[in-house]
């Protein structure tokens, strides 16, 4: 694979032959009629890093149903190593339930359905008896609102270490000191390490759940609007954050925030519906989209 | 006027009037009833003053204790204490107010708080050693106060080696003939036979002299006796020994009084009952209320905890657990005596009675388990009280907050870890609401007692120096019981009266106490947690 990024429609689906046209039609068409979009598009990739960057994470196929209602179409994507993924579209159109279906949060929902594959590195995270507690710890996640646990802010961060016996005392404090250091909280509370986690402000609890999911060192690091619950100023730390984290760490966010996905993101998906619409190197979707729906939902005209 | 009026009432002013209105009847009527028991109970360690009265049938002296103004044909009347039941055959007596005249207080009255027989009130005549006159009349007293501290160590120690040396001998002796009846029917004739005769024969030695200094000892305390006149000239000589207290009421000050009154409230608290409990103290009785409770705690905690965890974590939640949460509900509306009759039928007859076929069969016929204690009244009451919890443990875990669960499953943690680090600390202080509840319910609990272990009077404690120091098999005493037991059972509830009320007040405050602790746990864990939904 020589592209970061490629997107590529199902060629079981020959529904869908003409390329797109207009969004207006498409979006009061009742439902079960997908909008109509293109059948390839690869997208000449200009930032090299992108290019050299090995696809880790592999979406082939997705359908998810929760019961009767199908949430998510047909999905197919990858992410590459090292990049940061951004997942942007309107309320309700599958880009959450889409990040957890990479590490199987879905399963804790009732009446869910799932086929298609979801590839991390080699190993098929829907293969039938899978370790999914393994899988777990190979991703860490961000969610929306931060959630840490009601304990000190050290035992916050060594929990994914507890969690799989680690009792060395001198392996904890150092993950927990480097997952402190990374998230950019250990000069704040450093001195205060036994202090609660539900003590420190929203932004830096949001860091804190981010040291946490850091401390284990996953492989990819999905986060959920990571930045939705928080003001300004802690959201551009966070988004600092991001960028820092790039280095060693790959991301996939989902953002409402197109402004955010344009910062932070090296590659952009847009979801509709359920649908992928496009995707590709963010500088490229968003200063010029192949879809006219992509161009009306970053210029704000819907959504 | 109308307009405003409607106003008013549109406003909800009268809603507001209404809640605090009631708020205030449901606290009058605690307050009421505490304050009701906090004082008939905690009067009654007061020395009242001795009246002496001449009546038709000569003079009388006591305590006034209750008066009763004329009704219909009935004439006013005046109830005494007048003790001396040895003497007179009733502690209380009724005279018309009519006939009552010269009221004094003399100040060599006294009130004799004895081991038998009750109070004796009258004078002090004279104090003896072995029949020869140590000291008369107003000397008397003193003489008395000098000897009392002596007479009450002789006392200690007669009581240490009964209960000690004495009882340890038995007990030894008890379980040698055990081991030697099992032998017999094992293996007669065996070597090891004649070892235990001989051992048993050593230890009924030792028993017999420890009752032969038993003996001096008691011959020791008879020696010094004590003369005491009734105010009808009756006399009656009692060993100093069996003087636990002498009141003279009339001629003491108020720190005299405050004195007798802290040393009546200590004796309560922390001596043995006496006379089939109208006297003496409660301390068994609250010992064993309080072990009780913990007993109960210990065994509903983890039950309760592990059923609601696996109502409200594990299983599906569908129409079969939402029968099940009804029946849970409705199991807290059982009358707790039915609990009582499952308890005896299951844990004592049925578990007990296996456990004495399989551990014990060489003390039956004689039960072990097999016969209430305080392990199957504390079982039974976990029992009862499991619903309380349930309810509250399932309360409590549905305010751990989602997010809080995906996070720790999200870093890879089993179902069980996330349960047992992330939800069960954070439904802890919910726990303990449960159990707090729990508490309150079980301690108050006598009905399921009563079939369950629960005894008038305990020979000895469910934990004490003997091993294996535990022993949950042990019946026990109850305060809720023996308000029931002094009050309504007892001989002589005239004079047993107050002591229902105190009992009643330390039933509540031993409730308090332990809630107390149970709250004080509560708001450490949610300050450890930065404060929590709780």
């Amino acid at each position: 694979m020589t592209t970061g990024v490629s997107m590529t429609q199902s060629d079981a689906s020959p529904s869908v032959p003409e390329p797109f046209r207009a969004p207006e039609p498409a979006l009061e068409a009742p439902k079960g009629a997908p909008p109509a979009m293109p059948r390839q598009a690869n997208i000449p990739l200009t930032d090299a890093a992108a290019l050299e960057a090995k696809p880790i994470l592999h979406i082939q196929e997705l359908n998810l149903f929760y019961g009767e209602k199908q949430a998510l179409h047909d999905i197919n994507m990858e992410v590459g190593e090292h990049t940061v993924m951004a997942l942007i579209g309107p309320s309700g159109c599958g880009k959450s339930t889409l990040l957890r279906c990479i590490n199987r949060m879905n399963d804790l929902v009732a009446n869910v359905r799932i086929d298609g594959r979801v590839l991390v590195g080699q190993d098929d995270v829907y293969a039938p008896g899978v370790d999914v507690i393994a899988l777990r710890k190979r991703m860490g996640m961000v969610f929306q609102k931060s959630n840490p646990f009601p304990k000190s802010i050290y035992e916050n961060v060594a929990y994914g270490l507890r969690i799989q016996g680690i009792k060395d005392r001198a392996v904890v404090d150092e993950a927990v000191e480097r997952s402190l250091i990374a998230s950019g909280l250990w000069d704040e509370v450093k001195d205060r390490l036994q202090d609660s986690g539900l003590g420190l402000s929203g932004g830096q609890q949001q860091r804190l759940c981010i040291a946490r999911a850091m401390a284990v060192q996953p492989e990819v690091l999905l986060m959920d609007e990571p930045c939705s619950a928080l003001d300004p100023l802690a959201t551009s730390r966070i988004e600092e954050l991001i960028f820092d984290l790039k280095r060693n760490y790959t991301i996939v966010i989902v953002t409402h925030n197109m402004q955010q996905a344009a910062r932070v993101s090296d590659f952009t998906a847009f979801f509709w519906m359920g649908k992928l619409v496009e995707v590709g190197l963010t500088e490229k979707l968003f200063t010029n989209p192949r879809v006219r729906m992509t161009e009306d939902y970053i210029s704000g005209r819907f959504g | 006027m109308p307009s405003r009026f409607k106003d008013w009432w549109r406003r909800g002013n009268a809603l507001i009037w209404f809640s605090g209105a009631t708020l205030a009847l449901s606290l009058l009527m605690i307050g009421g009833l505490v304050g009701y028991i906090a004082v008939k109970g905690l009067g009654f360690f007061w020395p009242s003053p001795l009246v002496q009265m001449q009546t038709g049938e000569g003079s009388i002296l006591g305590e006034v204790t209750a008066t009763e103004a004329a009704q219909g044909e009935d004439a006013a009347k005046v109830q005494f204490r007048v003790g001396n039941r040895d003497l007179f055959g009733q502690d209380y007596r009724w005279v018309p107010k009519a006939e009552l005249k010269g009221e004094s207080f003399p100040a060599d009255a006294v009130l004799v708080e004895r081991l038998e027989y009750g109070a004796f009130i009258g004078r002090i005549k004279s104090v003896e050693k072995e029949g020869q006159v140590l000291a008369q009349d107003a000397e008397a007293l003193a003489a008395i106060r000098g000897l009392v501290p002596g007479a009450e160590q002789l006392r200690k120690k007669i009581k240490g080696i009964e209960k000690g040396e004495v009882g340890g001998l038995n007990a030894q002796i008890e379980d040698l003939r055990l081991e030697q009846r099992g032998l017999e029917a094992k293996a007669p004739g065996s070597p090891k036979l004649e070892a235990l005769r001989q051992r048993a024969q050593a230890l009924q030695e030792r028993y017999d002299q420890a009752q032969v200094s038993l003996g001096a000892l008691h011959a020791q305390a008879a020696a010094l006796t004590v003369t005491l006149a009734a105010v009808d000239g009756q006399t009656k000589t009692i060993p100093l020994a069996s003087i636990v207290r002498i009141v003279p009421a009339n001629a003491l000050g108020t720190f005299g009084k405050l004195s007798v009154y802290a040393s009546r409230l200590w004796e309560f608290l922390w001596d043995d009952p006496r006379e089939s409990n109208t006297e003496g103290g409660i301390f068994p009785a609250i010992f064993g209320t309080v072990m009780m409770v913990l007993l109960m705690s210990a065994l509903v905690v983890p039950l309760g905890v592990m059923a609601s965890l696996y109502m409200k974590e594990y299983a599906k939640q569908g129409w079969i657990i939402r029968i099940l949460r009804i029946a849970v509900n409705n199991l807290a509306g059982v009358p707790s005596i039915v609990f009582g009759v499952f308890g005896l039928g299951f844990f004592v007859y049925t578990l007990g009675g296996s456990i004495d076929r399989l551990l014990f069969s060489d003390k039956l016929p004689a039960p072990t388990f097999g016969t209430g204690g305080i392990l199957w009244a504390s079982l039974t009451l976990a029992l009862l009280t499991v619903p309380v919890v349930i309810v509250a443990t399932e309360e409590a875990l549905s305010s751990v907050p989602r997010s809080q669960r995906e996070a720790s499953l999200a870093l890879g943690a089993t179902r069980w870890q996330t349960i047992w680090n992330v939800v069960l600390p954070g439904a802890l202080p919910g726990i303990l609401t449960g159990l707090i509840l729990a508490m309150a319910r079980g301690a108050g609990e006598v009905a399921p007692l009563m079939l369950t272990g629960v005894v008038k009077l305990a020979p000895s404690m469910p934990l004490d120096g003997t091993f294996p120091f535990l022993h949950p098999e042990r019946k026990f005493m109850h305060l809720g019981f023996h308000i029931y037991d002094v009050g309504f059972q007892s001989p002589n509830s005239e004079a047993a009266k107050p002591m229902v009320f105190m009992t009643a007040l330390l039933l509540l405050l031993v409730v308090v106490i332990l809630n107390l602790f149970a709250l004080r746990l509560r708001s450490r864990l949610r300050a450890r947690m930065g404060g929590g939904a709780f």
